[in-house]
C-alpha cells in the first residue's frame, strides 16, 4: 500500500536534491556579478583613500592639479568631462533622432535593413580607431583652418586681445571661440569626435521605440489629413520621448566615460578652460594619460580617486535613466 | 444629406496648404541629411583605414613583431597573439559567469536576490572600462605585477554585463510549455534548463557571446595598467602581454612614422575582424528567428 506512494517522494526527493544543487551552483556563479561589483568600490575606496583623506571636498572643488606641487583638485577635469560630454549630447542627438526616423519612418526596407546596421556599426568601432582618425584626418583640417585664421590681418586686434585675457587666466565669450593654438587638437576636437562615438547609441535606441510606436497612432494622424513630418512631429515623437531620453542617457554615459579617443585628441591640459580650442582634459583622460607615471602615492591615489568618481556618476546616470523613462513612458505601455 | 455636402465643401480646404507642404518636405530632406551626416564617418573612416592600411598588411605584418624605434619593417605578432590569448581568457570569464547570470535572472524569477544581480549587472554595463582597467589594476597587478591575466580579468568584467543582458533575453523568448514539457514527464529543473531550455536558445547566447567579444577586442583603456603591452611575443599569462588595441594607441600617438603605418595597419585589421564578428552575430541571430 504505501510503496506506490513511497516510490514518488524519493523520486521527487532526488530531483529537489540535484535541483539544489545545480540552484546553488548557478547562485554562486551569478553572484559572481554582485562580487564584480563589490570588489571595484572596495579596491578603489581603498586606494582612493589617501587623496579623498587629504583633500576632502577640495578634491573636487580645487583648480589646481599639481603632482610637482603634490596638489590635486579635480574641478578642471570634471568641468571638462561635463562640458564636451554635453556638448557631444547637444549635438549628437537631434542627428541620431533624425537618423532613427529616416530608418524606421521614410527609408523603404531594401534600405533600411543596411542603414540600420551601419549605425549598429558605428558603435562597434573601437575608442582608439576613432581617436586615430580624429588625430590623423579631423586635426590636421583644423589645424588649417586655425592657420588661416592666425594668419588673416582682420584677426590681429581680437587675437591681441583675447592673448592678454588669456595671458591673465581670463576669458571672454568672444575670446572663447577664438582658437588658441594651430595643431587641431583640443577641446572642439574631442567634442566632435565624443559626438561621432555617441550618435550610435541614441540612434539605436530611438530606432526601436520608433518601431515599437502602435500603427493605429499614425494611422489615426494620418486620417485626421496630417502630413508625415505631422504624424511624426505629434504622434510619434511625443510617444516615444520616455524611450528616446532613455538612449540619450545611455549616450550621455558613454560620453562620460569615454577615454582613449578624447584621450588622443584633447591635449591634456589641466588648467582652466580658456578657449574652445585650447588644450583641456577629462576626468577619464587623465587617467589614462596620467596613471602610468604616477608613481607617487598622493599621485595615484588621486589618479583613482578620480576613477572612483566616474564609477559613481555613471552608476548614478544608470539610476536617473531609469526613473526618468518610469516616469515618462506613457500610460498603457508596461 | 447635410453632412454629406459638409464633406464635399471642405475638401477643397483639406488640400494641403503650401505652408505644410513645404514643411512636410524641409524635414523630410533635414532628416536624409542627418543621416547621411550619421553614417558618413564610418564610411569615411573605413575608406582612411584602407588607403591608409592595406599595404602595410603584408606577410611581415602578421609573423613579425615591431621593428626597434624608428627602424622600417616589423608587424604585430606580438599584438595579435596578446589579443587573441587574452580574448580566450576573458570569455571563460565572461561566458561562464555571463551565460549563469543570464539564467539566474531567466529561470529564477522569484529568487530574493534576482533583483540585486538584475540591477548590479545594469550598473556594471555602464561603468567605463578605464575604470574596470583601474579595479583589475588594484586587484591583481598591486599584487603580481602587469600581466596578460589581470588584463583578460577586465576583459572579462566587462563581457559579463553582455553576455547576461543577451542570455536573459533570449532564455525569456523559449516558450514556457516547452519548460513544462520537460517538468511534466518528471525531469529535475536543472535537466530542463540545461537540456532543453539551453539548446532551444543556443543561437541567441552565441549571438550575445560574440557581440561582447566585438565589443571587448577594441578596448586599449582596461589593458593600459593590466596587461600593459610587450614588444615581444609572449604567451605566459603572469607576464606582461601586448593586444591590438594596445599598439593601435601606441603607435598612433607615436611620433615615428613606422608606427604609425603599423598602428594604421592594425586598425585596419581590428576594425575588419570585429566588423565581421557582428556582421556574423547578426546573421545567427536572424537565422534563429
Amino acid at each position: 500500500m504505501s510503496e506506490p506512494a513511497h516510490r514518488p517522494t524519493t523520486r521527487a526527493a532526488l530531483s529537489s536534491g540535484s535541483d539544489r544543487v545545480f540552484q546553488v551552483l548557478i547562485l554562486a556563479l551569478a553572484s559572481v556579478i554582485v562580487l564584480v561589483f563589490v570588489l571595484s568600490v572596495y579596491q578603489l575606496g581603498r586606494e582612493a583613500w589617501p587623496a579623498l583623506h587629504t583633500f576632502g571636498w577640495h578634491f573636487f572643488t580645487g583648480r589646481t592639479w599639481n603632482p610637482v606641487e603634490g596638489k590635486f583638485g579635480a574641478a578642471s577635469m570634471i568641468a571638462g568631462t561635463l562640458v564636451t560630454s554635453l556638448a557631444a549630447l547637444v549635438i549628437s542627438v537631434p542627428l541620431a533622432v533624425a537618423s532613427a526616423l529616416f530608418v524606421a519612418e521614410y527609408a523603404p526596407k531594401w534600405l533600411a535593413n543596411p542603414v540600420g546596421y551601419l549605425i549598429e556599426l558605428l558603435a562597434a568601432v573601437p575608442s582608439v580607431v576613432y581617436g586615430l582618425w580624429a588625430l590623423f584626418v579631423i586635426a590636421p583640417v583644423l589645424g588649417r583652418w586655425q592657420t588661416a585664421y592666425f594668419l588673416d590681418p582682420a584677426n590681429v586686434p581680437t587675437l591681441t586681445r583675447c592673448n592678454q585675457l588669456w595671458a591673465e587666466g581670463q576669458t571672454s565669450l568672444q575670446c572663447f571661440f577664438v582658437p588658441s593654438g594651430a595643431g587641431g587638437r583640443g577641446l572642439a576636437l574631442a567634442v566632435i569626435i565624443l559626438t561621432v562615438m555617441i550618435l550610435p547609441y541614441t540612434a539605436s535606441v530611438a530606432r526601436d521605440v520608433i518601431r515599437l510606436v502602435p500603427a493605429d497612432q499614425r494611422e489615426a494622424m494620418y486620417a485626421l489629413g496630417a502630413t508625415k513630418w505631422e504624424v511624426i512631429s505629434r504622434a510619434i515623437l511625443p510617444y516615444a520621448r520616455a524611450g528616446i531620453l532613455g538612449g540619450v542617457i545611455l549616450a550621455l554615459g558613454r560620453a562620460l566615460g569615454e577615454t582613449l579617443a578624447v584621450a588622443m585628441v584633447i591635449g591634456d591640459s589641466q588648467e582652466i578652460l580658456k578657449s574652445l580650442w585650447g588644450n583641456a582634459s577629462t576626468v577619464a583622460s587623465v587617467i589614462a594619460n596620467q596613471f602610468g607615471d604616477a608613481q607617487e602615492t598622493l599621485h595615484r591615489s588621486s589618479v583613482v580617486a578620480l576613477g572612483l568618481s566616474l564609477f559613481a556618476l555613471s552608476v548614478i546616470v544608470n539610476f536617473a535613466a531609469r526613473l526618468i523613462i518610469a516616469r515618462l513612458t506613457p500610460k498603457g505601455l508596461q | 444629406m447635410m453632412r454629406a455636402a459638409a464633406v464635399t465643401s471642405a475638401r477643397p480646404a483639406a488640400r494641403l496648404s503650401p505652408v505644410r507642404r513645404v514643411k512636410n518636405l524641409l524635414m523630410g530632406a533635414l532628416i536624409l541629411l542627418a543621416t547621411l551626416l550619421v553614417v558618413a564617418p564610418l564610411i569615411l573612416i573605413f575608406v582612411y583605414l584602407l588607403r591608409e592600411g592595406l599595404g602595410a598588411l603584408n606577410l611581415d605584418f602578421f609573423t613579425r613583431t615591431p621593428a626597434p624605434e624608428g627602424e622600417a619593417g616589423g608587424g604585430l605578432l606580438n599584438a595579435i597573439a596578446g589579443s587573441l590569448e587574452m580574448l580566450a581568457m576573458a570569455s571563460v570569464i565572461g561566458v561562464l559567469v555571463g551565460v549563469a547570470g543570464g539564467i539566474f535572472l531567466a529561470e529564477y524569477p522569484r529568487h530574493p536576490l534576482m533583483p540585486t544581480v538584475r540591477m548590479l549587472s545594469d550598473v556594471l554595463a555602464g561603468i567605463p572600462a578605464i575604470v574596470m582597467g583601474l579595479v583589475a589594476y588594484s586587484l591583481i597587478v598591486l599584487r603580481f605585477g602587469f600581466s596578460g591575466l589581470a588584463g583578460a580579468l577586465a576583459l572579462g568584467f566587462l563581457m559579463i554585463p553582455i553576455v547576461v543582458r543577451t542570455t536573459e533575453e533570449v532564455l525569456k523568448l523559449v516558450p514556457l510549455s516547452v519548460r513544462e514539457a520537460g517538468l511534466s514527464l518528471g525531469l529535475p529543473q536543472w535537466v530542463v534548463i540545461l537540456n532543453i531550455v539551453l539548446p532551444a536558445a543556443a543561437g541567441g547566447i552565441v549571438t550575445g557571446v560574440m557581440l561582447a567579444l566585438a565589443r571587448v577586442a577594441g578596448e586599449a583603456a582596461p589593458l593600459l595598467f593590466t596587461a600593459f603591452g610587450n614588444s615581444s611575443v609572449n604567451l605566459d599569462p603572469t607576464r606582461p602581454m601586448s593586444a591590438l588595441p594596445l599598439e593601435i594607441y601606441r603607435g598612433a600617438t607615436s611620433a615615428y612614422d613606422e608606427n604609425q603605418r603599423l598602428a594604421k595597419a592594425g586598425a585596419l585589421l581590428l576594425i575588419t575582424l570585429i566588423f565581421l564578428t557582428s556582421l556574423l552575430a547578426r546573421r545567427a541571430s536572424r537565422v534563429k528567428r
